[in-house]
């Protein structure tokens, strides 16, 4: 059920919280003069405090003892003015840090979302976007919370303590050694907790994780929960999950409540301690009132600080797994922008494919040039090319093996297979949405390994089988497909093409919002816009997914109509389920078995491949409704 | 394309999602803005009816908080009498009031200790379980919503309700509101202490609290409005963000990476911006409420120390005081963070509210019937459409008076361009709505009166969209019927010709389909779809588009199945590929929401009407 892949990895490696949040050091590196800044006030403001008990002392064993009202008003004074420093640090503390450490959140934020816009294609189908969210906003809470708090204060409050020990012990050394008594078992107690406590945070996170997924896939999947009648099952589901969260949840809070006992009651043993002993030295008179009063006062204002310590660890502790989530995903390998520079990293790999006679292909200069039609290696050429998902077991047979294609320039291919046979994943090679484990492809006569992937996409123009519309207006989701000085035109035309001019109807026409937070349009309209979208920009290499699986006859007809024209000067594949579509394209290939194992016209492959006929072959087309049981007869 | 009115371009959808069009009408800005409709006071209801049940164990948690600080605030009541009474006392060679002292502070040190483990773990009982069952309304109320709900408030929404919002109220409950009462507990404590020890110093310091309120009001005040701001900022950087994540195919292959950064950059810098003007705001108030409590302190100080050197008050009174003070005041940086974990929980809780208030616009009934005892051995049941109206709540009629009877057994398929009413047809079967007029009856029963179990026992549908939830293949064919066997299971898979590709993933049926290796096409997608669907085992079947991704073979291989499958039951078959039709007792074309053809294929086909003409341009594109 988990989602997070890399949870494993995590656990068997030895944590550390410290070593997790020295990771944090280049998003706080440009504000360090400020946090450094800040740290230091809040050191003077805190220790200004310390200070106060010394004038209470003062003032008891001096003006109060002296009855000298001049004296009195003098140490008021002073308290008045210690009281109004400390306020004052404390705020410029704050001040420092508020604009600072906002932005290190946004600025994490940010990283996040640029890395993950780069990350392959194979790396967001592992992970469940709730995940990812949840990295990019809670975990990112946690840390600029961190910042702000635990860690200028586990700082400040250790130096604090430090300070007013000090303090007590110059007053009274014995005294000041009975309340520094319960210290190490504190810290003991602390060292504990932390790893306890650090083990049960991260199943908390990951089980909010879970939860996250639960909550997503049943509000994606509501149609088939309602259709079978399954929401009691669904919130069964739910109610385990979050009954096993809230357990989690109570045993953190059982660790914090041991914590906070302990935290709570040894200092206060201490401290009543130190009152029995401080009173039998009042009495004996080796003591003044006013050291006392001091030094309880001391001790007090130090609770605080100790007190802290807690729910200080417990933060940095939640920081430092916020930490580990956050940099799961920052270390995982982006795709390098690709080109001349890079080596062509998979050609080595597996054997060549038996045509290597890009010789004469057209190299660098082949962009300038459009359609270098007559060259021998133009056109979309797939040589040997193997393909295995990168998280597949590598001993596993490739999903496609040595596929070898060659689409001339300007000639439209389909490509035809059984459900399951990779076609959609040959089309992703394409564009570069998953690298080719072995074998080449090559543009022109260009291996798509040696071009940058921003010139490679702006190449190819991809329609998705699923047709995902961003939340934009209908105009700039697809003009998306065309370079920045498209215009309406453009828009036009191809939203003609793609029989898309429902789009002029609608209640702000192009202009309308669609996506999540827009108009929602039926699926077939969609895939229409889509289509526009690969389409508008005229590009040179179009890759169509099952482009009009959602389109009823007449609408498919019309498209098609269309479609032909574009193709016409276009070197395209296309895959294909149904033999309208696969008229569309000048020639089939038929992808079995992991290679293109036919390749010729409808008309031939229909005669010589069994196979291309058993796919293409319209159910029953010849008979009636009741001998459609035994297929078409063959 | 055929748009039945101007407004409505395509009102219904092939795949399965009506279009609840969106123009700007007051009900659709609502959704929009993301504020839904809660009458006033919904959410203190909401947040009365959360907590009305663990009332006892709000009051155990409550007497226990009341123990622990009496045994913390009797620290410097001790202070007061050891330097009042045991010093003297002791010089008298009296050590009794000493060893009371010493005692004394023992057991309130441990009683503390052991009081607040006991706090802390039953509040966060408390809290758990009102969390717990908080995340549990919403999710069944939202499971309980109609589809059309669904398709109005998007997943990304009801996602940020069920963890966001309620992580904020976690915030408000496991911080504040332990704060807010240990704070408050504190405070009267202490007044009353002060109040005991010295009337006048204790009047000082109460008086302090009025500044100190007026300050906290108007934090309140502006933080309030910065809160909303950023709870706005953060849900636009969360769609952008959830949009980015789930499109990333098309964001790759139409270089969006840095047009995206860009949009990006935008929302979060604005989400910087009021984040920053919140821990500001703090920052101002931090600033006032230490002025006041310090000031507060030195007066009290001066005028105690004024009276002790007058001999009025006692040494060891001031001593307490001063202790106390401290106490007093060291929990106002705490109020501020319960204000803020307030301020945004009941912003979130204003929209969970919101979102509970919607009620079902299918509902179940109250007193719910069964199905008549199937008439023959075979498992179909009679469907009658009698006098339907449906429109979607933005205007315009789907269908305007429908009537249809379905004989138990028979195969329908239905035909006709997009918007003819198909898919709102099987819908209202379905029961994903009901007609605003009219009744849909099964074997003579108003589907509105048949329970959910019943009612799926009754009418099952196959939509286009194949959905797979995390678990195994097996669990998600298992969906049809929770309770089938391995064997039923595989025997489905076979049936619809699922059982060979599912033999070679990794794992067969135990492989998970979020796991490695996984990657499920389409394709067989919907072949899973279909053999939960058998699974399933319903008297009505309808299959809504549902062979729209699979290939000539496998649609074969589906048809082959449905006429084993769906003989004796009765189904209702959607398809703009007339393959289907062809399996088809029946058929029906639809056109403007009205049936405008009706007979058996063979008759239709030979005709020379719209199905006709349907069929030649069909034949044709098979080539």
């Amino acid at each position: 059920m988990s989602t997070t892949p890399a949870l494993a990895k995590a656990s068997t490696e030895e944590r550390s919280t410290v070593r997790a949040l020295l990771r944090l050091w280049p998003y706080v590196r440009p504000v360090r003069a400020r946090l450094a800044t800040a740290a230091c006030v809040a050191i003077v403001a805190s220790c200004v405090g310390l200070v106060i008990p010394l004038v209470l002392k003062w003032m008891v064993d001096g003006p109060v003892a002296d009855r000298d009202p001049a004296g009195v008003w003098l140490g008021a004074l002073y308290l008045l003015l210690l009281g109004l420093v400390e306020a004052l640090l404390f705020g410029l503390r704050r001040w420092l840090v508020a604009r600072p450490l906002a932005g290190v959140e946004a600025g994490m934020r940010a990283d996040l979302y640029r890395h993950l816009q780069r990350l392959p294609v194979a790396f967001h189908d592992r992970w469940a976007s709730g995940q990812l969210l949840s990295r990019g906003t809670t975990d990112l809470m946690l840390l600029r919370m961190f910042l702000a708090f635990p860690l200028t204060f586990l700082l400040v409050n250790g130096v604090t303590i430090l300070v007013g020990v000090g303090i007590m012990l110059v007053q009274d050394w014995t005294l000041g050694l009975v309340i520094l008594g319960p210290a190490i078992p504190v810290m003991i107690t602390c060292a504990v907790f932390e790893k306890k406590y650090s083990a049960v945070a991260r199943r908390a996170q990951d089980q909010v994780g879970d939860l996250t997924t639960v909550v997503e896939e049943s509000v994606l999947g509501i149609r088939i929960i309602k259709g079978f009648g399954r929401h009691r099952s669904q919130a069964r589901a739910f109610h385990e999950l979050s009954h096993t969260l809230r357990g989690t949840e109570l045993r953190k809070a059982r660790l914090l409540a041991a914590i906070w006992a302990v935290i709570v009651a040894l200092p206060e043993v201490a401290i009543g301690a130190a009152l029995v002993v401080g009173t039998v030295q009042v009495a004996d008179g080796s003591l003044s009132a006013g050291t006392l009063v001091a030094f309880l006062s001391t001790a007090l204002a130090l609770r605080w600080p100790v007190e802290s310590i807690g729910f200080l660890l417990a933060m940095s502790q939640e920081a430092a797994t916020a930490t580990d989530r956050y940099f799961e995903v920052m270390d995982a390998e982006v795709e390098e922008p690709g080109g001349p520079d890079e080596p062509a990293a998979v050609s080595g790999g597996g054997p060549r494919g038996p045509a290597v006679r890009g010789a004469a292909a057209p190299t660098r200069a082949a962009p300038a040039a459009r359609l270098p039609a007559a060259a021998a290696g133009g056109g979309l050429r797939f040589e040997g090319v193997r393909f295995r998902y990168p998280d597949a077991p590598p001993d596993s047979p490739p999903l496609l093996d040595r596929v070898d294609l060659h689409i001339r320039p300007g000639e439209s291919m389909a490509l035809v297979g059984a459900t399951g046979s990779g076609k959609t994943t040959l089309t992703a090679l394409v564009p570069r949405l998953h690298e080719v484990t072995a074998g080449r492809i090559t543009l022109d006569g260009e291996d798509i390994a040696a071009l940058p992937r921003e010139e490679l996409r702006s190449m190819v123009a991809v329609a998705f089988e699923e047709p995902t519309l961003f939340s934009a207006t209908v105009g700039e989701n697809v003009l998306m497909g065309a370079g920045g000085d498209a215009g309406e035109e453009e828009l036009g035309r191809a939203l003609a093409v793609a029989q898309a001019d429902f789009a002029h109807a609608l209640p702000q026409g192009t202009g309308t919002q669609v996506g999540e937070q827009g108009l929602s349009l039926s699926g077939g309209q969609r895939q229409r816009l889509a289509l526009a979208r690969a389409v508008v920009g005229t590009p040179r290499f179009l890759v169509l997914d099952d482009p009009l699986s959602a389109l009823d006859v007449h609408t498919e007809a019309a498209v098609e109509a269309a479609l032909r024209q574009v193709l016409a000067d276009t070197t395209a594949l296309i895959v294909a389920h149904r033999p309208s579509t696969v008229l569309l394209a000048d020639r089939v290939a038929l992808l079995s078995g992991g290679r293109i194992s036919a390749v010729g016209t409808h008309q031939q492959l229909l005669r010589t491949s069994a196979e291309y006929a058993h796919l293409m072959s319209g159910p029953a087309a010849h008979e009636g409704p009741e001998g459609s049981r035994e297929g078409d007869g063959r | 394309m055929t748009a039945p009115t101007a407004t409505a371009p395509e009102r219904e959808q092939p795949e399965g999602e009506p279009a609840p069009e969106k123009p700007a009408l007051a009900a659709d800005d609502l959704f929009d803005r993301d504020v839904l409709p809660s009458p006033p006071g919904a959410t203190a209801v909401l947040l009365r009816s959360l907590l009305a049940p663990m009332r006892a164990r709000v009051a155990l948690t409550t007497f226990l908080l009341l123990l622990q600080q009496a045994a913390v605030q009797a620290g410097p009541l001790l202070v007061a009498y050891a330097i009042d009474r045991a010093v003297p006392a002791l010089r008298d060679d009296d050590h009794g009031p000493l060893v009371a002292v010493g005692a004394g502070y023992l057991l309130c040190s441990l009683a503390a200790g052991a009081l607040q483990y006991a706090f802390v773990a039953a509040a966060a009982r408390v809290s758990q379980d009102v969390l717990l069952d908080l995340r549990g309304r919403i999710f069944g109320h939202a499971q309980a919503l109609s589809v059309d709900f669904h398709e109005r408030y998007t997943s990304g929404r009801l996602i940020s309700r069920s963890t966001t919002d309620v992580e904020s109220l976690r915030e408000l409950l496991d911080e504040g509101l332990q704060e807010l009462v240990t704070v408050v507990l504190s405070f009267v404590y202490i007044a009353a202490l002060l109040l005991w020890l010295d009337l006048g110093l204790g009047a000082v310091a109460v008086a302090s609290f009025v500044p100190l309120y007026g300050l906290m009001r108007m934090y309140q005040r502006r933080a309030g409005r910065v809160y909303r701001q950023r709870s706005t900022a953060i849900a636009a950087v969360i769609v952008k963000f959830v949009e980015t994540m789930n499109g990333i195919r098309p964001v790759r292959a139409f270089r969006r990476e840095d047009a995206n950064d860009a949009d990006f950059a935008v929302l979060n810098r604005r989400h910087e911006r009021t984040n920053g003007d919140a821990l500001l705001e703090m920052a101002r108030y931090v600033v006032g409420s230490r002025l006041v409590a310090n000031t507060a302190v030195a007066g009290i100080v001066l005028w105690g120390a004024y009276r002790v050197a007058d001999g009025t008050l006692a040494l060891g009174v001031l001593a307490a005081a001063v202790l106390y003070l401290r106490r007093l005041y060291d929990p106002i940086d705490r109020l501020g963070m319960f204000l803020n974990s307030y301020q945004s929980a009941a912003a979130s809780l204003e929209k969970i509210a919101g979102l509970l208030a919607q009620t079902p616009s299918v509902p179940e009934p109250a007193a719910p019937k069964e199905l008549p005892a199937p008439a023959s051995e075979h498992p179909g049941r009679e469907v009658v459409f009698d006098g339907v109206r449906f429109g979607y709540r933005t205007g315009g009629e789907v269908l305007p008076r429908f009537d249809l009877t379905i004989p138990a057994g028979q195969t329908v398929a239905v035909v006709g361009s997009t918007g003819a009413g198909k898919s709102t047809l099987a819908k209202l079967l379905a029961r994903f709505y009901d007609p605003s007029d009219g009744r849909v009856l099964l074997d003579g029963t108003d589907l509105r009166d048949l329970a959910v179990p019943e009612l799926r026992r009754g009418v099952v549908m196959v939509t286009q969209e194949a959905f797979l939830f995390s678990g195994t293949v097996a669990e998600n064919i298992a969906i049809g019927r929770p309770e089938a066997t391995r064997e039923e299971i595989e025997g489905a898979a076979k049936a619809i010709g699922a059982h060979d590709f599912i033999a070679a993933l990794p794992d067969g049926y135990d492989t998970d389909v979020r796991k490695r290796g996984g990657r499920i096409s389409a394709g067989q997608r919907q072949l899973v779809a279909f053999a939960r669907a058998l699974l399933a085992d319903p008297a009505v079947l309808i299959l809504d588009e549902a062979t729209s991704s699979l290939d000539i073979p496998g649609e074969r291989a589906v048809q082959r199945a449905m006429t084993t499958v769906l003989k004796g039951r009765t189904a209702v078959v959607i398809a703009h590929r007339l393959s289907t039709v062809e399996i088809a007792d029946r058929v029906l074309v639809m056109e403007h929401g009205g049936i405008v053809e009706d007979g058996t294929p063979t008759e239709l086909t030979a005709g020379t009407g719209r199905f006709a003409d349907l069929h030649r341009a069909w034949r044709d594109s098979l080539a």
